[in-house]
This record gives structure tokens, sequence and C-alpha cells, in this order.
């Protein structure tokens, strides 16, 4: 995972309150095997029309927001269905640092194991910091401060510190889960014993 | 110290906690289906780890599987490549495959539960945010990503920390013509669509014990649509019974100490909720929604919404946004929204007592001209005990597709698919722009509602073709 330490940029504002995530990324593009490959089709039904030409209206078709490395949104971002191609595609695109004032929980998480961060914020803060894509002027995001710069002003914000660390690191969750196996051996060597049917043994 | 159910399912399966409260959960059971697994099995393989437990894991092809005849595979290229893989993958790394030519496939959370793999007390993962669905047998039981999937996969824990405590307690009895999908729209409605974040649900209460394990299944499938990744429900006898004799359910000297175990699985009486509320079923009737997020109901008596009666300007906002995507003028009378299709199926009301609902609401009467319906049954299994009741032919004969099973247009992944401004009531679990088809206007209702909206041509109450 690429490791995420500071990041500035001209943030894009998109004030929709509960984003889901098929709205981030349709079904039509779930068919993928891989990874890469879905930024062109993220936030698919805001930004292209039936014919499949650009809508200039939606903020990430207009300069200079097509190259935003921020986004700020309406709360409860990112809820419904449990699809990692959500996170996949913002960051495909390029967006690696998301600001609301709430997440649901699973989009929450999948953006960590993909190096992005999703803060989260006060709306007022977010209104405050909504001017600075209005007037195209780049804010700052520093993980390590735990705060956002935007002109004179900072913004500090709360993050877990285990994912704060697996962030600024990059770390791999699997590789370290799998330091605990000896923890896990003996968990199913007690699971076997008391509560046998769980392996059908 | 009391400690509610979830705490309980928690501490039990805790291999590892760091100071910080993060912690290793073992998974007992993990269930993957063609769309968010090949990316997780790719994983493995480029850091050349292995499947640690393949046999707590069960697959099946649900998302993309055409739901007409299915002799000649899969037309769609992009569809088959991802049914192959799983097929592909699961070979490799020795896991059980239920594969689309099988009898036993199904939906994900409908064949787990149908086979014996949801069991009480287990955490139950699945790349699916409806996995919530198995918490109905009083097992921790929720959706994650694909990195999370490889992590299963890799290491048959998850990385976790610990969520709160939020109970709803349902109490009386269910009017008549009301269901389960009624009780958990209404919840919906009430705790907003992220009432729930960071917590799991528990649901208890008169009127919870009362329902049927289907009719469980149907609200807990429905948690995470209300924010919370898991809702769960205490296992009772009705629990047991169902899962006595399934195929995978455990046996002989197993299945009573199982049985000992399950029995002990609940909330102590003095446990502490972080967040609870009530509700009384005499005051649940007959729910729709008519805008594009799942707390956007009202009941089958009420009429749309008006923005200008709403002071909370994002509220004002969504409403006029979702009012202009459903093409609805505010103030209009639920029952005079017509309909253009129904869709009866997916993981929330696919199961056999949905359909045989449905079919006692549409027996001797045909649906309305211009509507188009189709029922798509949640399993194969489900598909064969219904066409031994006799249900598909009152649904052929009242004018409905009868399907092979899968998640169909639930999400609309496959051929099924809503055309733009077409206007469908559906059984399923989320109205989302764009859900079952691009410009696709969705009502979710309950399986008899969708039955009443098929034979009227537009939203109307269930309880008008009641017997």
């Amino acid at each position: 995972m690429k490791k995420f330490i500071s990041i500035k940029s001209i943030p894009a504002y998109l004030p929709i309150v509960n984003i889901d995530t098929d709205m981030i990324i349709p079904k039509q593009f779930l068919k993928t095997i891989k990874r890469t490959g879905l930024g062109k089709n993220l936030f698919f039904e805001l930004r292209y029309d039936d014919e499949g030409n650009k809508i200039e209206d939606f903020i990430l078709n207009q300069k200079p927001y097509d190259n935003s490395k921020i986004l700020i949104t309406g709360k409860n971002f990112g809820c419904g269905s449990s699809r990692e191609h959500a996170p996949w595609a913002l960051l495909d695109f390029g967006i690696t640092c998301v600001i609301s004032s709430s997440y649901a929980d699973i989009f929450y998480n999948n953006c960590f194991k993909n190096g992005i961060l999703p803060i989260i914020l006060e709306e007022e803060k977010i209104k405050e910091l909504s001017e600075y894509s209005h007037r195209k002027e780049e804010i700052s995001v520093d993980l390590n401060e735990q705060k956002i710069v935007y002109g004179n002003n900072e913004a500090k914000f709360d993050i877990d510190p285990f994912k704060k660390k697996c962030l600024l690191e990059g770390l791999d969750d699997i590789a370290l889960s799998l330091e605990k196996s000896d923890k896990i051996t003996s968990f199913e060597k007690n699971l076997k014993n008391n509560k046998p049917w769980i392996f059908n043994d | 110290m009391p400690y509610t159910l979830y705490d309980k399912i928690w501490n039990e399966h805790l291999v590892y906690q760091q100071e910080d409260g993060t912690s290793l959960l073992f998974v007992d059971r993990h269930l993957i289906h063609e769309v968010t697994s090949p990316q997780a099995f790719e994983g493995l393989r480029n850091s050349n780890r292995n499947v640690r437990q393949p046999s707590l894991t069960l697959a099946v092809a649900d998302h993309n599987v055409p739901t007409t005849d299915r002799s000649k595979g899969i037309d769609d290229k992009e569809s088959k490549i991802q049914v192959d893989t799983l097929e592909a993958n699961c070979k490799q790394f020795g896991i059980k495959l239920f594969g689309m030519n099988d009898k036993r496939q199904g939906i994900v959370h409908i064949i787990g539960p149908e086979q014996g793999f949801t069991q009480p007390g287990t955490v139950i993962v699945c790349g699916d945010s409806h996995t919530a669905t198995h918490g109905a047998f009083g097992s921790l039981a929720f959706g994650i990503g694909t990195s999370e999937v490889e992590h299963v996969l890799a290491t048959q824990t998850l990385v976790q920390k610990k969520a709160k405590n939020f109970r709803i307690n349902v109490n009386g009895k269910l009017p008549l013509g009301v269901t389960s999908k009624d009780v958990i729209l209404q919840i919906i409605g009430k705790i907003g669509t992220a009432g729930g974040t960071g917590c799991v649900i528990e649901y208890s209460g008169s009127l919870i014990s009362s329902l049927s394990v289907e009719q469980r299944m149907t609200i807990c499938n429905m948690t995470i649509e209300g924010g919370a990744r898991a809702g769960l429900i205490e296992p009772d006898q009705k629990i047991f019974d169902y899962l006595k004799d399934k195929p995978m359910s455990p046996k002989k000297e197993n299945w009573e100490k199982a049985l000992n175990n399950w029995k002990n699985l609940k909330s102590d009486r003095d446990a502490k909720f972080d967040k609870e509320i009530s509700l009384e079923g005499k005051e649940i009737l007959p729910m729709v929604t008519w805008g594009t997020s799942p707390q956007d109901v009202i009941t089958i008596e009420g009429k749309v919404p008006n923005p200008n009666d709403e002071k909370d300007t994002d509220r004002k906002n969504s409403i006029e946004r979702s009012l202009k995507y459903m093409g609805l003028k505010p103030d209009t009378a639920a029952k005079d929204i017509k309909i253009d299709k129904v869709f009866i199926g997916s993981c929330t009301n696919g199961r056999i007592e949905d359909l045989r609902e449905a079919a006692k609401i549409l027996k001797n009467k045909t649906k309305a001209s211009h509507v188009e319906a189709m029922v798509v049954p949640g399993s194969g299994l489900v598909k064969q005990q219904a066409e031994q009741e006799g249900l598909d032919k009152i649904f052929i004969s009242s004018g409905f597709e009868w399907r092979e099973p899968g998640c169909s247009m639930c999400l609309a992944m496959n051929a099924d698919k809503l055309k733009p401004e077409e206007r469908c009531a559906s059984t399923s679990n989320r109205n989302f722009e764009g859900r079952q088809g691009r410009g696709g206007r969705t009502h979710l209702v309950s399986p008899g509602m969708a039955a009443a909206a098929a034979i009227s041509g537009n939203l109307d109450d269930v309880r008008k073709y009641q017997n």
C-alpha cells in the first residue's frame, strides 16, 4: 500500500449528503477482476450523460477540479454497498483524501486499506474549507500533525492511532496479522476442543 | 459484569487485542462471491500466500448470473470472466463452490442459512454489505471490503475495533398485511440511514420473537440500510428447529454440544446498551419508499413530502434532488404513483415465505396490463420448493415471469434492469439513484405490497387484497 503523509491540492466540493457507493461507482464497473482502471468511471452517472459525453456542470469535469486530490462532501459519505471498487475508483482518479462530517463504516475502513485518508470534520469547518474550493485555492493536509492548513487557518482532526501508523508507513495489514500466527494457531486449537462443530469435525 | 450478546460473541472470538483496542477477531464462517473476491485471490497469489482454512469458506456465484435459460452459459463476456475466475480460484485454493448449474446455487445470504453454514454464536463475514442477514441466527455477521476478504482468506481473522451496542425493541403484534419488511423500513425511517453507524444493533421484544426465522432475516438484512454493519437477534427454539438436519449443521454429538452452547446466547438482563429505542407493532403500517434513500419512507396511506415543509437545508436539498430523480411532485399520494415494473426477489425478500406471501395475494388475479413483473427466487432450493407448492403456476398465470435464482434486478448487474425513468415496486433493499438501472426509479416494498402493486398498476394497499 502507498503511504499517505501529506498532500496539497485545490479541493473539489461535492455538497450532496448520503452519497452511496452505487453513486461513486455503479455496478456495471464491478465486473472487473482488477483493482485499477476505475478512475474514468468514478461518479459515472453524475459525470457523463446518456451518450457518454462529459456533463460540464459536474465539478470533477471542470478545471482545476479534474486534478483535485482532495474531495469535500456531504455527510454519511460512502453508504450502501461494501464494494471496495469505490475507494479504488477514487484512488485511480487521483483522490487520496476525503473530507466529510461522517462516513459509512465499511467505506471508511476500506479507505485505509488503500492509502486514502478519510477525514472527519464538523460541518462548520467543512463550510469554511468549501470556500477554498470555490476560490480555487490550495489547502494542505498533514497526517502526522493531524491538521488541515487553509490560508492562515488550521483545523485539527482526530484519527485512530493504529490506522494513522498504517497509513504513514504504508503497512500491509495481512503481514502484520500473520506475525500473530502462533496466537491464531492456539486459538484454533482451543476452538476445536471447545466448539468442535465449527470445523465440522 | 453484564454483557450484551454482541459483547459475548466478540469476547469469544478475540485472538489478540492491542492496547488501543485494535483487535484480531477469529472468523468462523466466510462466504464469497464472484464480484468482491477476484482481487483478493489475486492479492494472495501476488504475495505467495495461501488460504488458511479453506473448509471455513463457502463460495457461490450470484451477482452476475443470468436468470433466464442457463444451458447456454453467460452471454456477457465480463460477467462470464468473473464467474469463471471464481471457479478457478476455488479450485486452486480448495474452496467449496456451488456452481451456476448446482441446484443449491443462489444468493449468498440465502444459501448460507439454507445449508446450515450459518450458525448461532459465530462470526460470519462476506464481501457484501447484506451479510447482516445472518445475524437473525444470533451470529455476528457483517460485510467487508475486498482487502478484508483477502485478510480473512490468509489469516482466518479480521482486524476490528469494537462497535457500540444499540438495542431496538419492537413489541406487540403485527397488524394484518404488515410484514417484517415494513418493520425494518419503519425503523430505518426513524433512525435514518446513518442512525446505526458505529453500532451493532440487537433487535428484541415480543414482536421480534414472534417472527419466523425468515422474517427475522429480512429485518437483519436491511440493518446496513440504517448504517449499522451488523444486526442480530437472540437465537431461540425456532432457530434451532430451522437448523436441525441442514446439510452443514452439526451432527450427532456435535449437535447436542452446539445446542447447549447456543441456548446461552443472549444478552444479560442488566446489560448496558449505548443506545436504545422502542416501537410498537400496532403503529406499523404497510410502508413504501418514495425517494432515493431507504430512509425515505411513508406509509401507503401517506403522501410524498414537500421540501417547502423542511427547515433543515441539507434535508430540503436532498428531498428536492430525490423528487426530481424520482419524477414525483410534492404531496403526491403514495397510491397515486403509477408503476411500470414489479420485482420480487433479492436477499431481503427472495425466500419461500416471501414467495408464498406474494402468491397468496396474486391467486386468481392478474397483473395490470401495462406492468411487467418478475419473480426471481433466492436460490435453486427456494425455486424447487415453490414449484412443489405450485407457486410458480400462480405467478405465471397472474402474468409474472418465473426466473432462475440470483441477485438479478436488486442491483442490475446482469441483464435484468430498469430503463431510464421506469418505475418499479421492488422487494429489494436499496432505492439509490441508478441502483436498478440508470435513471430507474425504485420503490421498496414488501412482497405482498409488490403483488398488490402489480395487480393495481400503482402502489397500493396490500390489505385491500387480503382474504
